[in-house]
């Protein structure tokens, strides 16, 4: 007698693309999910099928971020969604100083992406997701219809937990803090900027996607009164910083000179017209801490990979309008100020 | 950066420093306006004026095309999308200027109008080629500078017998705005607003030379200096035109050398007087009707011209009330003269087209030097002094 085979055809992940079957709950989600979600995010936890993830924590403060993963275009120099929902959702995780453990993913899929497309996604999230060491544990697939959505959108959850002594927030950083960042400045934006349909242009600057949790890992232990920690994504250094200012009720004084850009990232400002204190960053971080700490912290992080630009670029002050100002590198000061909407590139 | 980081040096802006310092009689104000959103940009980003004397005064004038595009040309541009169901191509600051009843661009594409953002005409072009059922219209606006891309795009549509294609046409000229602002009443008779001298448009002189500015530059006894964007080029432009008010003299000097010449490129002149015309008139905001102040599509290319193909007609609006961009952009009051600003009026809500562009001069003091204004309102919102 001979098995019959679950599904007789194995998914075309060459030449197929999604189809509202595949959303709908039956065999052909089914056979999306085993043959490919499966198949290359495997773990012990995502092969028991169930609607949810059940483990064990260890006592203590767990914490859970949850992020969406929209860009244009989906895979761009350094990365592409798939990496970045990992790195993204990692990263949210790592800035309480935790160590990340799990992730949940949700996608959603637009009838007519290739499956070709949805493989070179989920096998780069595997391996981001291997490489962070966390697992994606459980997750979610649905199907809207051609032209009701960008291709993939992809929202990823995560837990870790934060380690004794630990108590790192945005509303932590105090009048005589340091101010530093792990490295250079917009190269993510950059990056997906040189590779959008209308705005092509030649550049060597790669995404800086990456999962910060060892160097983070490595600063909470060196410094465990670390005040505040965050990853300046969209909005840039310059949104961060004046969301932590609020948070904390607290000014912050920054030095230009002080601040770390790739020549080729102020090169591709210049030409748009943009200031790359906004632009988008996918592996770096800011941290806050006490002045006299602040040396030993730079030094830790330039000790690991991912830090080993990083600099101290300004300091903490009173001040009841939590302005964020700069001492230009020109020598005069002006705000660094919220960002009012999306930067658009000057007329000339 | 090569060509970049030379015109943002520290130590050379503390030597120019000193001399503007030595130079600049302390018993007489100088009031210096820049007519373009580029130097106001330029002087609030690098923060030039803390490096300036107190008696230096930089003016905001309305170089910045964004801000004086009269309302009636963006209603007439909302009108394309709702009436005439086009394709509308524009460059991102227009986007969110607010038109009259609250729109913007921005609102009618969230209705589901289809505005795309463009960076260059070749874009439109593009857009055009690739929807063959759909027209499709650029919306030019800009000085001098952004006018020989569109001529070019004009006439290669010309070229390739494009029949889906056109041109909203609003591009203006800098020196008859200029000699518009020395003729305004506030300047020329009433003596409400001072105005010594002239950093002169350089992206423009690129194209039109430092010529066209020396006609009134004697006949209206302002000094004019062409100054580049850069923080330097603006501190070395400012110590030349304090030279020319010391000195008595009422010259154009090109400080921009390494770029603008006195005759300009001859070959994008041509290229513009190919396919545009001076209109007799035109509505610029803040300083009104201002004639030979704008350009037109030439007849011969008047297939491309949206004005007649889609019969647009001549809109009055009125701006916000309480909205002082007109006073502003003359130079007339500061953007911390105006009721609106900081209230009302923010970058994230912005009432008057001044707020909205990134040249504009109240975004300029918004974004970057609020912390300087010590006016009670500005206490209100909550801004150091």
């Amino acid at each position: 007698m001979t098995t019959r085979k679950r599904f007789p055809l194995p998914l075309n992940t060459q030449d197929g693309v999604v189809d509202m079957a595949h959303g709908s709950g039956g065999r052909a989600m089914a056979q999306l999910i085993e043959q490919l979600f499966i198949k290359h995010l495997d773990n012990a936890l995502l092969r028991q099928g169930n609607d949810q993830a059940c483990f064990n924590v260890p006592a203590g403060r767990m914490v859970m971020s949850t992020d969406g993963h929209v860009i244009s275009p989906l895979f761009f120099p350094g990365g592409d969604i798939g990496s970045l929902a990992v790195h993204g959702t990692v990263n949210d995780v790592a800035m309480s100083g935790a160590k990340p453990l799990y992730l949940a993913a949700g996608f959603i899929l637009e009838e007519g992406f290739p499956l070709a497309d949805l493989e070179r996604v989920v096998i780069s999230m595997a391996a981001a997701a291997k490489a962070a060491g966390v697992a994606v544990v459980t997750g979610d697939t649905k199907v809207v219809e051609r032209g009701k959505g960008d291709g993939i959108f992809i929202t990823t959850t995560g837990v870790g937990m934060v380690p004794d002594g630990v108590n790192i927030s945005g509303d932590c950083a105090q009048p005589g803090d340091a101010v530093l960042v792990s490295g250079t400045l917009g190269d993510h934006g950059v990056a997906v900027m040189s590779s959008r349909e209308n705005l092509e242009f030649d550049t060597q600057i790669e995404s800086d996607s990456a999962a910060l949790h060892t160097l983070v890992a490595d600063m909470v232990k060196a410094v465990p009164t670390i005040h505040c920690l965050r990853d300046p994504t969209r909005g840039g250094l310059a949104t961060t910083l004046n969301e932590l200012a609020t948070q904390s009720q607290v000014g912050i004084r920054l030095e230009e000179r002080a601040i770390p850009i790739q020549p080729a990232v102020s090169a591709a400002c210049e030409l748009l017209g943009l200031d790359p204190l906004y632009i988008a960053n996918e592996g770096k971080l800011i941290a806050i801490c006490p002045a006299k700490e602040a040396a030993q912290l730079l030094a830790v992080m330039r000790a690991h990979p991912l830090g080993q630009q990083a600099a101290i670029i300004g300091n903490v002050v009173e001040d009841p309008h939590s302005f964020v100002q700069m001492e230009t590198a020109f020598g005069g000061s002006r705000i660094v100020d919220w960002l009012a909407s999306e930067q658009l590139p000057r007329i000339c | 950066m090569k060509y970049i980081d030379e015109f943002r040096q520290r130590a050379l802006a503390q030597k120019l420093a000193a001399s503007i310092q030595e130079e600049a009689d302390s018993n007489r104000q100088y009031n210096l306006m820049e007519f373009c959103g580029g130097h106001t940009h330029a002087i609030f980003r690098y923060g030039v004026q803390d490096l300036m004397p107190s008696n230096i005064t930089f003016v905001h004038g309305p170089g910045c095309p964004v801000c004086v595009l009269p309302i009636g040309r963006i209603d007439n541009a909302i009108q394309l999308l709702e009436q005439h169901n086009v394709i509308l191509c524009t460059y991102g600051d227009m986007l969110r200027v607010p038109a009259s009843g609250r729109k913007s661009l921005l609102k009618a594409k969230a209705n589901g109008a289809d505005v795309r953002m463009v960076y260059s005409t070749q874009d439109a072009l593009k857009i055009a080629h690739n929807n063959p059922d759909r027209q499709v219209v650029f919306f030019a606006i800009g000085f001098e500078t952004t006018t020989p891309p569109t001529a070019v795009a004009i006439k290669q549509a010309h070229m390739q017998g494009l029949k889906n294609f056109s041109v909203f046409c609003n591009h203006v000229l800098t020196p008859a705005a200029i000699q518009s602002i020395l003729d305004s009443p506030e300047v020329r008779d009433i003596k409400s607003v001072s105005i010594d001298g002239f950093f002169g448009p350089s992206h423009v002189s690129t194209i039109i030379g430092s010529r066209p500015y020396e006609f009134f530059a004697k006949t209206f006894q302002r000094p004019v200096v062409i100054a580049g964007f850069e923080p330097l080029d603006v501190m070395q432009s400012a110590l030349m035109l304090i030279r020319q008010l010391n000195e008595g003299r009422y010259e154009v000097e090109n400080e921009y050398t390494r770029v603008v010449t006195r005759e300009g490129n001859l070959k994008a002149q041509l290229l513009v007087a190919e396919v545009f015309e001076v209109r007799r008139l035109f509505e610029w905001r803040g300083l009104g009707m201002v004639p030979n102040s704008a350009l037109q599509i030439k007849p011969h290319f008047a297939d491309f011209d949206a004005e007649r193909r889609f019969k647009l007609p001549a809109i009055q609006a009125s701006d916000i009330k309480g909205c002082e961009c007109p006073s502003i952009l003359r130079g007339v009051k500061k953007p911390t003269d105006c009721k609106l600003f900081g209230t009302v009026c923010t970058p994230e809500n912005p009432m008057g087209s001044c707020m909205v562009s990134s040249e504009g001069s109240c975004a300029a003091y918004w974004s970057y030097g609020r912390f300087r204004q010590p006016d009670d309102k500005t206490k209100r919102e909550g801004v150091a002094v």
